[in-house]
């Protein structure tokens, strides 16, 4: 359907539904006897990394793993790249070995979208996070858990139609929030943002959503979904808040907060969780909290990814 | 050349009774019966013909999908096709599957069926039943319960219409 997954910008509603129906049937096949399928056998897919993350990495492993494909891992510590290598020396490298797909992660925003534009490599670009831009197989797992844990079994086929959503914490310097923000509007949720004035970008004024600074105002409006977002420590290179005290009593889902939801609404974090700070311990471990659903759905929402990008002839949609 | 029309309603009807009960006769005594229809029209197919078939053994004989998309090995010549759904009401494991198809072609959709099945357990037997087998095979693969023969030049377009899906029954040649 789609050479390269960029952005959740554009994918619309149905490109966004047609993807997580996808992800319900690669998820079918991970109940299977045998798990793993044939589909992308002879193809090879480079996790290139050139920021630290744990959980996407191997998520991105074990999906391609899963379709058979042969998965080369390449981190940048320990390679040539902190020897001064660039990205374009880099990706013609990997073009040479045949790389078919790049699943790519970089801390400049636009990293992915220079790739794909470049010339460079013929190979299809997957985003795995490009600085404080987007990472769009976050926002389709997210995505993919609300639909789940609202549908159960009758997900096919069905948008986010009159989800409420509120997203919290750090959106300034967060690609998952931005992501969410294109595909979750596209599949019809309401989406309100709130963090502390520092924290919310400048931008925001062109963005289908709305926004505040007052948490306790917004879970007052009952919302389905509270999406809490990580503090970014490693991108803060100035003082955005005073103490991490006074944003976690701010800011921070705590159980007091979170009793006062209604017993329906969701919890989601997209890990990693600093507990105390922006979520408590016993909020992130409650029946609420869909932080296990979202790793577990990640694998499903990844082969879905690498099948769209990779299955089809290339050129064709 | 307009659509010529091959099967008539009625013989599309007559022609599942009469498969129901071939698939019934020729399968082993006390067998345990499945029947798994390749989407779409091929599900449609299975829960007709599963329905002639209780008739026929006078107990419910169960039904599901199978869907052989991730299986295919023509993936890569076109652009990427969306998946279907797979519902398996009964355990694969030593069960008697009779696998069901609109139109046998190639048997390219039949062999990527077979690993499809076999990832989801070992049956005791596999049986493949078609409405139209209409030759030009590229696999060592043959039915064995056919609704009818239809031999064609592989130019031909066989359209198989079932009433669910297109309003109407009746397979077609152009």
């Amino acid at each position: 359907m789609s050479d390269h997954l960029l952005s959740t910008r554009g994918l619309g509603r149905d490109g966004g539904v047609a993807l997580l129906d996808i992800a319900e049937d690669m998820a079918d096949t991970q109940q299977r006897q045998v798990k793993k399928l044939p589909t992308l056998r002879g193809t090879t897919v480079v996790n290139l990394f050139f920021e630290d993350s744990t959980r996407t990495r191997i998520s991105f492993e074990a999906a391609a793993k899963r379709l058979s494909a042969d998965v080369i891992t390449f981190s940048a510590k320990g390679s040539s790249v902190s020897k001064g290598e660039s990205l374009q020396d880099t990706a013609q490298t990997l073009q040479a070995m045949g790389a078919d797909g790049i699943v790519l992660r970089h801390p400049a925003s636009g990293a992915a979208e220079v790739l794909a534009s470049s010339g460079w490599t013929r190979a299809a670009v997957v985003n795995a996070g490009d600085g404080t831009h987007e990472h769009p197989t976050q926002a389709l797992l997210d995505a993919y858990t609300i639909r789940k844990r609202l549908h159960g079994d009758a997900s096919r086929g069905r948008d986010l139609d009159g989800v409420s959503v509120v997203i919290v914490g750090d959106v300034l310097h967060s690609r998952v929030a931005r992501s969410n923000v294109w595909l979750l509007t596209a599949l019809g949720a309401s989406v309100r943002l709130v963090a502390p004035p520092t924290l919310l970008p400048g931008a925001i004024g062109g963005w289908p959503v709305e926004s505040g600074i007052d948490l306790d105002a917004a879970l007052a409006t009952a919302p389905d979904v509270v999406m809490m977002l990580r503090v970014q420590r490693e991108r803060m290179t100035e003082a955005y808040f005073p103490s991490s005290r006074e944003y976690a009593a701010l800011y921070g889902l705590s159980a007091d907060r979170a009793a006062r939801l209604p017993e329906s609404s969701l919890v989601m974090h997209p890990g990693p969780m600093n507990r105390g700070l922006e979520i408590a311990g016993e909020v992130a471990d409650s029946a609420r909290s869909t932080v296990l659903e979202q790793v577990e759905n990640g694998v499903a929402v990844r082969m879905a990814v690498l099948y769209d990008v990779l299955a089809g002839r290339r050129g064709a949609a | 050349m307009p659509p010529r029309t091959l099967l008539q309603a009625d013989d599309v009807r007559r022609a599942i009774v009469r498969m129901a009960h071939e698939l019934v006769e020729t399968a082993p005594d006390g067998a345990r019966l499945l029947v798994l229809g390749i989407p779409t029209r091929g599900a449609v197919l299975a829960r007709r013909l599963a329905d002639a078939m209780s008739g026929v053994v006078g107990a419910p004989v169960a039904v599901g999908t199978l869907d052989v998309t991730l299986y295919r090995d023509d993936l890569g010549s076109q652009p990427t096709r969306p998946t279907g759904r797979t519902q398996v009401p009964a355990d694969v494991d030593g069960a008697v599957v009779v696998l069901v198809d609109d139109v046998l072609f190639s048997g390219r959709t039949v062999r990527a069926a077979l690993d499809a099945l076999t990832a989801l357990g070992r049956p005791a037997v596999v049986r493949l039943a078609v409405l139209v087998d209409r030759g030009h095979r590229e696999l060592p693969i043959r039915p064995d319960s056919v609704g009818r023969n239809l031999p064609s030049a592989k130019t031909e377009r066989i359209r198989v219409q079932l009433t669910e899906i297109d309003g109407t029954d009746g397979v077609t040649i152009e």
